[in-house]
């Protein structure tokens, strides 16, 4: 089974191809691009090879190592053709079968997450230790099985890296106070997979679906509730296909929904001037703008400020694609990373804190702080945490 | 040319390692089995030798939990036969297994005659004995160890081996084929290969089973395991605990009192 | 010979290695104990003059061969089978180093006797011998017993290093040597043809006072950077351990180890290293040895004299912030 419906034999005659080769070639996906610079073949010029017979040299060409699956070519193409969707995995799918290897850092990540079901190669055992040091009562599956109304797929960098477990810990406090009725998975719960990354890896991605929908189909939940918009993405997009037919939320919009029952409970005044990033998973591809910033305006105290490219137009933190495992590959070639971008942009505002809502973006930003040395100017708060931290107990 | 690769699992240090209840083992429960890491450098090492000469790599495993694991992937590496050891008794030691290898290179069909055997050159739980020297014994083979290089020469009858020593020294050693080598780290390190080439290696390829008679009791060459218990590191050095800028001031405090800062 | 307590000694390049002394301390602990005899073996080509250095032996026996000038495994325990013909010792102590590894499973295999590798200790008392050994990557400790159903068997013991210290075993003196000839076979089926040198690096580590060495725990090639700030804070250079120079993040003239150098700094930082004794044979004689690791089970707390149980890359800025802050406040103190 592959990524995208079509494959390189079918594209020419399907609706898919047909759709891809009415690009006007008007350069907007290349100009839109956060790596476009640097791309050998952005899709403009993916297609016009396509159109001249010479795919080849761009499934010989490393280009596509760059594509941080961000969206936003797909966002802006007048023509509206699915370029992340459905033409960039198809090419990066035949880059994989031409590259003589794969940088070695995201083959690590890769390895580990068939291993170990976390990129990260921790042991399995360790997933839940958080659990511990939640504070509130959380409950796990494998040990109580009785049905829970939300079941939450806490993810990797929310269970084993110490600021996720941050987040994980302020979800586990708001869920608890807001009466919400969930549960976790604990160790079993294995990446869900992430659309961008595993078009490298096609063949781990099934490996996990299939671990995971045996592991949902041992449990009572009405729908599933989860830390990490690439999974979110995962379970939207791919995981139907194999009978997944949950309700589904990010914790962000979910909690958005449940407003009423918060508002009341943020009691703390936090004097913060934030700036909220729209990570390209709920932003672009699921067009959540407005959750997040609901939630941040009912913090007392919190005086919201917009960077200049925001919404639709946000700047793709990097971590995408693979990217969160590119970063020595990439400055191995010179480029900017795009954290460090997008932190700059953030730091003109003069905002104090930069609020995401993407695990990966809380390790990538605090990183890209130091690394320019504005660290003692901004800190980074994943949405959920800024809205634990309100909450008096 | 052929290589013979011989492949072993070993306990998964990753994952915590458990004492079983008679204190005397690992708990197998939690215990996960991983190829042993200069093993899948061996096999690399075959491979890029067959990449250079040509040739064929054939993979002999010690059947062990995983083990079916660590051969697809072999395969779906390039490895052209593969090849599991089956029928013995589990908590063999390192003296047994290279007798079992022995057995199986002597009694199999087509697994000799081989230019080279090539295995890992030591692993983590290699208790009695190395499996590259007594194979080589075995079959009066010349044998070297902590190779990092092996170059075939046109002839086919020597190889060049490069075999580290202390301070970042290395020594080119001319070695007559067929030899055993026991390898420390391929030239390159061990190649990535998608799961789903491993996924369609598992569909489509065979894992061979080669049965090894019982070993005779050398009882008087055996070694026994009377306790065995972790590692507390944490008694010997004295932890620093607390917030991180806390600890991070101690510390330098300690260095500053040794005239170190 | 028979029933004593023997000791093969490495020669490389002119010198008798440091593990050498090592493996001489011990053996003197475990003869005096049982009171019997300890005996160096020494194989080499022209290096009779060596044995001056085994003085920590009661006697030495010296096996001279062109063959031999090289440890090359095979041939040394070849000759060593020959030497023990005679007289079988109780026990024989091989360093398990770059130099020495497979020697003694050969001879235990040619000999018929137990090999109990791994070795940080032993003790005999009348039949028993048991030996207290490090497996698993230093995770696991285990008391093994080399079986013996019939009387008192010699066993051959590979010794890590660092199971004693090196100044214990060493002593300067004409001890008495027996030359013992051997017969090789000449089929030069292994000959060594050159040394490779290692590329001159930039630094001379083993002159560093102040070493900061980081291993897999450093996660990223692009975390260097802040290694070299506290390297440069402390005034000392940066190192590696064996995965890390693998990974290319560093040059082979970092490495510090087993196939790397040996280095003695007053001060060692270790950053995300797990402890593997392959590492640890390099350090473990530093002055001061601080070890920073998110594993509180990790090897290297057993080796380090401070210890600190946390995140690798939060750690690492936060001390060199103290340390700059620390001297900021205290110039020239």
């Amino acid at each position: 089974m592959s990524t995208c419906p079509v494959t390189l034999e079918t594209l020419p005659q399907s609706k898919e191809g047909r759709e891809i080769l009415t690009c006007l070639q008007c350069g907007v996906c290349a100009g839109t691009c956060p790596y476009g610079e640097v791309m050998d073949y952005p899709p403009r010029r993916m297609i016009a090879m396509m159109r001249a017979g010479m795919l080849e040299k761009v499934f010989t060409s490393d280009s596509l190592l760059a594509c941080v699956a961000c969206y936003a070519c797909m966002a802006k193409c007048p023509r509206g053709i699915r370029l992340t969707e459905i033409l960039l995995p198809l090419m990066k799918e035949q880059t994989l079968a031409h590259l003589p290897e794969l940088p070695g850092e995201l083959q690590k990540a890769l390895q580990n997450t068939l291993r170990y079901g976390n990129p990260m190669g921790e042991p399995s055992r360790k997933r839940a230790a958080w659990v511990k040091t939640a504070g509130v009562p959380i409950r796990i599956l494998a040990e109580d099985r009785r049905p829970a109304d939300v079941l939450w797929f806490v993810e990797c960098y929310t269970s084993y890296y110490p600021r996720g477990q941050d987040n994980s810990r302020a979800t586990a406090r708001l869920f608890h106070r807001i009466g919400i009725d969930f549960a976790i998975l604990g160790n079993e719960e294995k990446c869900a997979g992430e659309c961008g990354r595993l078009t490298w890896e096609p063949g781990l991605f099934e490996t996990l679906m299939d671990y995971n929908m045996a592991v949902f189909q041992k449990y009572e939940f009405n729908r599933v509730v989860t830390s990490c918009p690439h999974a979110h993405n995962a379970f939207k997009n791919r995981y139907p296909a194999l009978g997944f037919n949950w309700g589904l939320e990010h914790v962000t919009p979910f909690l958005a929904r449940y407003l009423d029952r918060l508002k009341p409970v943020l009691t703390r005044k936090l004097p913060y001037t934030v700036t909220y990033h729209d990570s390209c998973c709920l932003g672009r591809q699921n067009e959540f703008y407005e959750a997040p910033r609901q939630l941040l305006e009912a913090i007392p105290g919190v005086r919201l400020t917009e960077m200049v490219h925001n919404r639709v137009n946000a700047i793709c933190c990097g971590g995408g694609g693979g990217g969160m495992w590119l970063d020595t590959y990439f400055k191995a070639k010179g480029y900017e990373r795009l954290s460090e971008r997008r932190v700059k942009e953030a730091v003109k505002m003069g905002a104090d804190v930069l609020a995401v809502s993407c695990p990966y973006e809380v390790s990538r930003f605090e990183d890209a702080l130091k690394v320019l040395g504005f660290d003692k100017r901004m800190i980074v708060r994943d949405v959920t945490e800024l809205l634990a931290e309100a909450m008096e107990e | 040319m052929h290589i013979l690769v011989l492949l072993k699992m070993v306990p998964d240090v990753v994952e915590d390692l458990e004492i079983a209840s008679d204190g005397k083992g690992l708990d197998l429960d939690y215990l996960r089995m991983i190829l042993s890491e200069s093993d899948d450098h061996a096999l690399e090492q075959a491979l890029l030798l067959k990449e250079r000469h040509g040739g064929k790599v054939t993979v002999l495993a010690l059947d062990a939990p995983e083990v079916d694991d660590a051969l697809f992937t072999a395969a779906a590496k390039g490895a052209d036969r593969v090849v599991k050891v089956v029928g013995m008794d589990a908590g063999f030691t390192t003296r047994q297994a290279a007798g079992f290898f022995s057995q199986v290179i002597a009694d199999q069909a087509g697994l000799l005659p081989a230019d080279l055997i090539l295995t890992g050159v030591q692993a983590i739980d290699d208790l009695d004995g190395l499996v590259a020297p007594l194979v080589a014994d075995e079959f009066r083979m010349p044998y070297l160890g902590i190779i990092t290089g092996i170059m075939v020469d046109a002839s086919g009858k020597t190889a060049r081996a490069i075999k580290e020593f202390p301070s970042g020294v290395r020594g080119e050693f001319e070695v007559k084929l067929p030899a055993v080598l026991g390898v420390q780290a391929a030239e390159k390190p061990p190649r990535y290969v998608p799961v789903a080439k491993v996924r369609a290696a598992m569909k489509s390829g065979k894992i061979e089973s080669a049965e090894v008679p019982t070993l005779v009791d050398g009882g008087w060459l055996a070694v026994n395991i009377m306790e065995m218990k972790r590692n507390e590191p944490a008694s010997q050095a004295e932890m620093l605990e607390g917030p991180t800028e806390q600890v991070c001031n101690t510390l330098c405090g300690i260095l500053a009192g040794r005239g170190l800062v | 010979m028979t029933g004593s307590i023997c000791v093969l000694a490495e020669q490389w390049r002119g010198r008798i290695s440091e593990v050498t002394y090592e493996a001489l301390a011990l053996g003197r602990e475990v003869a005096d104990r049982g009171g019997v005899q300890l005996t160096a073996i020494l194989t080499g080509c022209n290096c009779r003059e060596m044995t001056r250095m085994l003085g920590a032996a009661d006697s030495v026996v010296y096996v001279d061969h062109a063959l031999l000038a090289e440890m090359v495994p095979q041939t040394c325990a070849d000759a060593l089978v020959q030497v023990f013909a005679g007289a079988r010792p109780r026990v024989l102590l091989v360093p398990l180093t770059n130099i020495s590894l497979g020697i003694g499973t050969l001879v235990g295999i040619r000999m018929g006797v137990p090999v109990i590798n791994f070795c940080k200790d032993v003790t005999i008392s009348g039949d028993r011998l048991e030996a207290h050994c490090v497996m698993y990557g230093g995770k696991i400790e285990a008391t093994v017993e080399a079986g013996a159903p019939s009387g008192p068997q010699p066993a051959v013991l590979g010794l890590w290093p660092g199971a004693r210290t090196a100044d214990k075993g060493r002593a300067e003196r004409d001890v008495p040597v027996t030359d013992m000839p051997v017969v090789l076979d000449d089929a030069r089926a292994i000959r060594l043809c050159r040394y490779i040198e290692p590329e001159a690096g930039d630094v001379d580590l083993t002159k560093e006072e102040a070493l900061v060495a980081v291993g897999r725990g450093v996660q990223d090639r692009g975390n260097l950077p802040l290694v070299e700030e506290l390297a440069k804070a402390l005034g000392g250079a940066v190192c590696g351990s064996r995965p890390v120079i693998d990974q290319g993040w560093l040059p082979l003239s970092r490495q510090i180890g087993k196939s790397g150098l040996t280095v003695k700094p007053k001060l060692y930082v270790a950053l995300g290293i797990s402890g593997a004794p392959e590492h640890v044979e390099g350090m473990k004689d530093a002055g001061l040895i601080v070890a920073v690791n998110s594993d509180a089970h990790a090897p290297i707390f057993s080796v380090a004299h401070y210890g600190i149980v946390g995140d690798v890359l939060e750690t690492l800025p936060a001390l060199t912030a103290a340390i700059e802050a620390r001297k900021a406040a205290a110039p020239h103190a």
